[in-house]
């Protein structure tokens, strides 16, 4: 199977490259000995996610992975935003190839990282 | 006429020259007699087979009836090994290969391991190259074959198959070689190599796919593997690819132009090496420029992963390969950028480029003008890269 068109965008031009400065939250996920490391960081304003940009290095998928949920978690509520899954980010993208779908889709869990991250620094004040 | 892409992955595969497609085309249509029979339109089909037979023999330097013809690569080195080492069963089943053969080579040995062989894989240097000492200490008195490839179709080295025969035949050894990158690069001359068996590929060298042959020295012994017909002198049945085996051959004698361009393709990967080391910094060569094929560069990124830069490089109409895990079929990157020494996390970010005879300066300033951008955007979007 190859890549759909919506992957393919996403990785050409992907949306929301980059690091927040003073991030409320910060998640990083992934190992570099299988290719693929994803680091999310997140602005959090009224329990919602105001801003979030991703760093990624990795193939097609990893990248097009990354962008796509950051789209996905733009202006959500922390909760709704954690319910993303790794399923929700690649049926929206129309698919990954099978061997894809574990090693290159790890975008929904550095977002869930990033929100974890943001709840222990609020709650440790 | 030039394509609208620029390609620089000929070791995966080249087009057909033109004048090999000429000559093919007649027996697709009017000529499409089975050459196994007997009325006119078969024994002139068979003709043009035995034509094409003694055509690669000559530019291979042996007996045309030490050429057997496959449908390519795979099958020839399949056939080579598994023959080889079924016919050897009185000595013994050992295998000696090296750590970067191709998956033709490398899963058939381990697959003979694994049905009551044994096998011992050779390691080699930090540019691929094995060491003839290695591949002496290796054999053993039931060392029934030695299967190391001419070139290596990653990195390019080129291996020292001279000195490697010198050992096999003294010590009483069938000696395999996978030719698959060298015949029609690089002159190939099987009595100056001292090999027995030698694999080949039409569509490596400007020749249709589907199509190959197998050297096989006189009174060598290999089992057969396709029993049927009993074409090929009873050695490898199955009706014979006539415009393939026409077109392969026409091929190689073309090939002469491929080896006269070998100067100006090392010289164009010389000049891609240094132009992208000017322009991205962290770039490791894992290509050995003084002994390699004529126009290979493969080479690392730091901070980058190889699959990402193939497709940035595919928008910019600009074929070539990776050696990283994506790019493999499986989770691990490449065995011989492995093999090689390179780190997994290195090995992910690695390029090749395979030049041909119809590659011209114009190709490499196009990439000189893009490749240095993709890997500074792709370092900006790394986590990893330069973290401070």
């Amino acid at each position: 199977m190859q890549y759909s068109q919506k992957v393919l965008d996403h990785f050409a031009n992907p949306r929301n490259v980059g690091v927040i400065d003073d991030p409320d939250g910060v998640g990083e996920v992934g190992n570099p000995v299988c290719g693929d490391v994803m680091k999310i960081t997140i602005k959090v304003k009224d329990n919602r996610i105001e801003d979030v940009k991703f760093q990624t290095l990795g193939c097609g998928a990893a990248i097009a992975t990354s962008s796509m949920v950051t789209e996905l978690a733009k202006g959500k509520s922390l909760e709704d935003a954690e319910t993303i899954s790794r399923d929700d980010v690649a049926s929206e993208l129309d698919g990954l190839p099978p061997a894809k779908m574990h090693c290159s889709n790890l975008a929904a869990d550095a977002l869930r990282a990033a929100i974890a991250d943001y709840r222990e620094k609020v709650e440790t004040g | 006429m030039k394509p609208n892409f620029i390609y620089m992955d000929h070791a995966a595969t080249t087009p057909a020259d033109p004048r090999v497609v000429e000559a093919m085309r007649p027996f697709f249509t009017d000529r499409f007699a089975n050459p196994a029979t007997l009325y006119t339109q078969g024994r002139e089909n068979d003709d043009a087979v035995e034509a094409s037979r003694e055509s690669i023999a000559r530019n291979l330097n042996c007996a045309s009836s030490e050429i057997y013809f496959t449908s390519g690569g795979t099958e020839s080195d399949n056939w080579a090994i598994k023959g080889a080492v079924w016919a050897g069963e009185k000595r013994g089943r050992h295998i000696v290969t090296s750590a970067v053969e191709h998956h033709a080579v490398l899963d058939t040995c381990e697959y003979l391991a694994a049905h009551g062989g044994e096998l011992t894989v050779v390691p080699v240097s930090s540019q691929g190259m094995v060491d003839p000492a290695d591949v002496a200490k290796a054999i053993r008195d039931d060392t029934v074959l030695v299967s190391i490839m001419h070139a290596n179709n990653e990195v390019g080295a080129i291996e020292p198959i001279e000195e490697i025969s010198a050992i096999t035949r003294e010590k009483g050894v069938l000696f395999h070689t996978d030719a698959v990158q060298t015949v029609g690069k690089i002159p190939v001359d099987v009595e100056a190599l001292g090999v027995d068996i030698l694999s080949a590929s039409g569509h490596k060298f400007y020749g249709p796919k589907g199509v190959g042959f197998l050297y096989i020295r006189k009174g060598t012994r290999v089992e057969t593997l396709n029993h049927g017909g009993g074409q090929e002198r009873s050695r490898r049945s199955g009706t014979l690819n006539v415009p393939g085996i026409v077109g392969m051959a026409a091929a190689l004698d073309l090939a002469g132009e491929s080896i006269d361009s070998a100067d100006r393709l090392s010289a164009m990967a010389r000049r891609l090496w240094d132009g992208l080391t000017a322009k991205a910094g962290d770039l490791n060569l894992n290509t050995d420029l003084s002994n390699c094929l004529p126009g290979f560069l493969n080479f690392v990124v730091a901070g980058v992963e190889g699959e990402a830069m193939l497709l940035r490089l595919d928008n910019a109409d600009i074929c070539v390969s990776s050696g990283s895990a994506c790019t493999t079929g499986s989770l691990e990157p490449s065995h011989v950028l492995l093999a090689l020494g390179l780190p997994p996390e290195v090995a992910h970010g690695s390029l090749r480029f395979t030049m041909g005879r119809e590659n011209t300066d114009a190709d490499i300033d196009a990439i000189l003008e893009v490749l240095p951008g993709i890997i500074t955007t792709l370092r900006e979007m790394s986590p990893t890269y330069r973290k401070t």
